[in-house]
C-alpha cells in the first residue's frame, strides 16, 4: 500500500486548479448532473427490486429495462428491444460478441489493425489457441482497405469484428460497405462492429447496415460507466460466456444494475435529441480545438478531416514532446487530456492505432487524444488552447531531440 | 488502451515541475547521451570536471516523462562535488530511491540516467587515453541497457519504415 500514500501524497502537492476542462472522454467521463438525477431515484426508492421476483418492485425494475432495451434499440433501427443484450461495460459487449460467437468453431477471424484493444485483444487469445487471425490493413487516415478486406474473408471465416468509427483518431468507417463486403464473400460470416465512439455522433441503422452484432457503450454517450449493451440481430447464433443466474439478459447473467441502465437511456435521449444541433456544435468546438492546436510549429493532426471525422474526436502529436510530461504539464493548468505515448502504456509500446496508419515512433509519443461533447462551452475551448502552447513550450525546451 | 496506473512520488511530480540543473551545458568537459526519440525517452548529460576529477557542475536535457525528467535532474545533484570514481559508483537503485522510488514500468528510467552518466565518464577517460582501475572493462547493467533500449527502438523504426514501403 506504499502507492496508495505516495498518490495521496502526489495529488496534495497537485492541489486545486481554477478551472477545470476535461477532454479526456477516451477513457471515462464525468456523469452529467441530468443523467445523474434520472438515476438517483433508483438507487433508493424506484424499481429496486430484482426484475425476476413477483413483487412490485420486481415488475418495476422489469419495465424499467425492458422499456430502456427498448429506447435504445430503436434509436440504433433495431426491431425490438429483446435483441438488445446489457453487459457490464464496453469490454464485456465486445468479449460477449466475440467469444460468443466463435463458441468452439474454429476458423479464421477478422479484424482491423486499429480496432480497440478490447477487440484486439480477447481476438488474440483466440489466435493462441489455434484460430487464424488475419488484421486488415488501414491507410494513412484509417480507412480500412476494402480489398484486403475482401481477400481476408473466406469460406473459414466465422467472425469479423471492427469499428465503425475509431476510437482514437476518429476515422469514420464506410460502415455499410465493410458489412457487406464481408457477406458478399461469406453470408455466414457473423459481423461484428463496435459502434462505441459512433452511437449518438453519427447515423447509423442496425438494419440498413445489416450488422449481426453492435456494441453500444453508455459512458462514450455521457451516461454512467459500468453499462454498456450489445446489439444481436434476431436469429444470430451468440453464447454465454460467463454462467450463473438468469434474469432479463438471457445473455448476460447476475442481477441486473437498473440505475445505469436508466443513466445510459437517458444519456442516450439526451444525445438524440436534437441529434443535428449537437453534433454540429460538437463539430464546432472541434474544428475550434484542433485549428488552435495545429496553429502550433510541428504539429501534426492523426486522422482524417472534415466530415469523415468523428465530430468529437480530436488527436494531434507534438513532435520533440513526449505525450506523458504535456498530459502532466497541462495537469496543473487544469486542462485533462490522454496520450498515446509509449510512456502511458503497460507495454510500453506506442498505440498501436498511430504505427498502422505510418506515424513514426516520436510522432506517436508526442500524441494526445482528446474528445469534446456538447458540455464543452467555446471557452473552454478558448482556455484549453490558451494552455496548450506554453506546456508544449515548456516540455519541449526540455527537450534535446531538435538539435538531431 | 491499455493502460498503466503511475502513482509517480510527490518527489518526481515536484522535480518534473521545478528540475533543477535542466539545459544544455556550453563549457561542457564531457557530455553524453542515452536513449533515442524512437524510446520515447531520452537523456543528455552534461559534467564539468576539474583537474582534480571532481565534478563541479552537471545538467542534463530530457525528452521523456516525468519520471525520466526526475531521476535525470536528481542525478545531476547526487553528483555535484562527487569524485569520478564516487559518481560511477551511483546505481539506478539509489536514484530510485531518491526520487522516493519509481512505478515498476518507470525503473528504466532511472537506469538510463545512470546509462548516461557513465557514458559520460567513459567516454571522459577515452578521452584521456587511460582507465581507471575502478572502471569496469566491459559495460555495467545501465550502459547495456540504455544500449538494449537504443538498438530495440533502431529494429522497431526499420519495422513501421518497411510497413510504409509495403504500402
Amino acid at each position: 500500500m506504499e502507492h496508495l500514500n505516495d498518490v495521496r501524497s502526489l495529488i496534495k502537492y497537485h492541489g486545486q486548479v481554477e478551472k477545470e476542462v476535461y477532454l479526456d472522454l477516451e477513457n471515462s467521463t464525468p456523469l452529467p448532473d441530468e443523467v445523474l438525477q434520472e438515476m438517483l431515484p433508483y438507487f433508493t426508492s424506484k424499481a429496486y427490486g430484482n426484475p425476476t421476483v413477483t413483487h412490485k418492485q420486481g415488475w418495476e425494475a422489469y419495465e424499467t429495462i425492458m422499456d430502456a432495451a427498448s429506447f435504445i434499440s430503436r434509436l440504433i433501427g433495431g426491431s425490438s428491444g429483446e435483441e438488445l443484450c446489457f453487459t457490464s461495460g464496453e469490454a464485456e459487449a465486445n468479449s460477449l460478441a466475440i467469444f460468443g460467437t466463435v463458441g468452439k468453431k474454429n476458423g479464421r477471424i477478422v479484424v482491423s489493425a486499429i480496432d480497440p484493444l478490447n477487440i484486439l485483444l480477447p481476438v488474440e487469445k483466440l489466435e493462441k489457441k489455434g484460430f487464424e487471425v488475419v488484421r486488415v490493413p488501414v491507410d494513412s487516415e484509417g480507412f480500412i482497405n476494402l480489398e484486403a478486406l475482401a481477400e481476408a474473408v473466406n469460406r473459414d471465416t466465422v467472425l469479423v469484428s471492427t469499428s465503425i468509427v475509431n476510437n482514437e483518431i476518429g476515422t469514420i468507417q464506410p460502415f455499410r460497405e465493410i458489412v457487406k463486403t464481408v457477406k458478399e464473400v461469406n453470408p455466414d460470416v457473423t459481423v461484428h462492429m463496435d459502434a462505441s465512439d459512433a452511437y449518438g455522433r453519427i447515423s447509423f441503422n442496425v438494419k440498413d447496415m445489416n450488422v449481426d452484432l453492435l456494441s453500444l457503450s453508455s459512458y462514450k454517450v455521457m451516461g454512467p460507466r459500468g453499462v454498456a449493451a450489445l446489439y444481436v440481430k434476431s436469429g444470430v447464433e451468440v453464447e454465454r460466456i460467463i454462467e450463473g443466474p438468469i434474469g432479463t439478459q438471457p445473455l448476460w447473467p447476475g442481477v441486473e444494475n437498473t440505475p445505469l441502465i436508466v443513466g445510459f437511456k437517458k444519456a442516450s435521449e439526451l444525445a438524440f435529441k436534437d441529434f443535428e444541433a449537437n453534433v454540429s456544435r460538437m463539430r464546432r468546438l472541434r474544428d475550434m480545438l484542433m485549428n488552435g492546436l495545429l496553429n502550433i510549429e510541428d504539429t501534426l493532426l492523426n486522422g482524417p478531416v472534415g466530415e469523415k471525422r468523428a465530430p468529437d474526436n480530436v488527436n494531434i502529436s507534438f513532435l520533440h514532446c513526449e505525450g506523458e510530461a504535456l498530459t502532466i504539464e497541462l495537469s496543473f493548468k487544469g486542462v485533462y487530456v490522454s496520450s498515446g505515448s509509449a510512456c502511458t502504456r503497460r507495454m510500453l509500446q506506442p498505440s498501436h492505432v498511430l504505427t498502422a496508419i505510418g506515424r513514426k515512433y516520436e510522432a506517436a509519443h508526442g500524441s494526445i487524444l482528446m474528445k469534446v461533447s456538447r458540455y464543452h462551452s467555446f471557452e473552454d475551448i478558448e482556455y484549453v488552447l490558451k494552455s496548450f502552447r506554453p506546456s508544449v513550450e515548456r516540455i519541449r525546451a526540455m527537450s534535446p531531440t531538435r538539435r538531431i | 488502451m491499455s493502460r498503466s496506473p503511475l502513482p509517480y512520488s510527490r518527489k518526481i511530480l515536484e522535480l518534473f515541475r521545478n528540475p533543477r540543473n535542466l539545459g544544455r551545458m556550453e563549457d561542457a568537459t564531457v557530455s553524453a547521451t542515452a536513449g533515442s526519440p524512437a524510446c520515447g525517452d531520452m537523456i543528455a548529460f552534461y559534467l564539468k570536471i576539474d583537474e582534480n576529477s571532481v565534478i563541479t557542475r552537471a545538467s542534463f536535457e530530457s525528452y521523456g516523462c516525468a519520471a525520466n525528467i526526475a531521476t535525470a535532474s536528481m542525478l545531476t545533484e547526487m553528483v555535484e562535488g562527487k569524485s569520478l570514481e564516487e559518481a560511477w559508483k551511483i546505481g539506478w537503485k539509489d536514484v530510485a530511491e531518491e526520487v522516493g522510488g519509481l512505478p515498476a514500468v518507470k525503473l528504466h528510467c532511472g537506469v538510463l540516467a545512470v546509462g548516461a552518466l557513465r557514458r559520460a565518464i567513459r567516454e571522459f577517460f577515452r578521452r584521456k587515453g587511460f582507465k581507471p582501475e575502478w572502471m569496469p572493462e566491459n559495460e555495467t547493467f545501465e550502459e547495456k541497457q540504455a544500449l538494449e533500449e537504443e538498438e530495440l527502438a533502431k529494429i522497431i523504426s526499420r519495422r513501421v519504415k518497411l510497413g510504409e514501403e509495403g504500402k
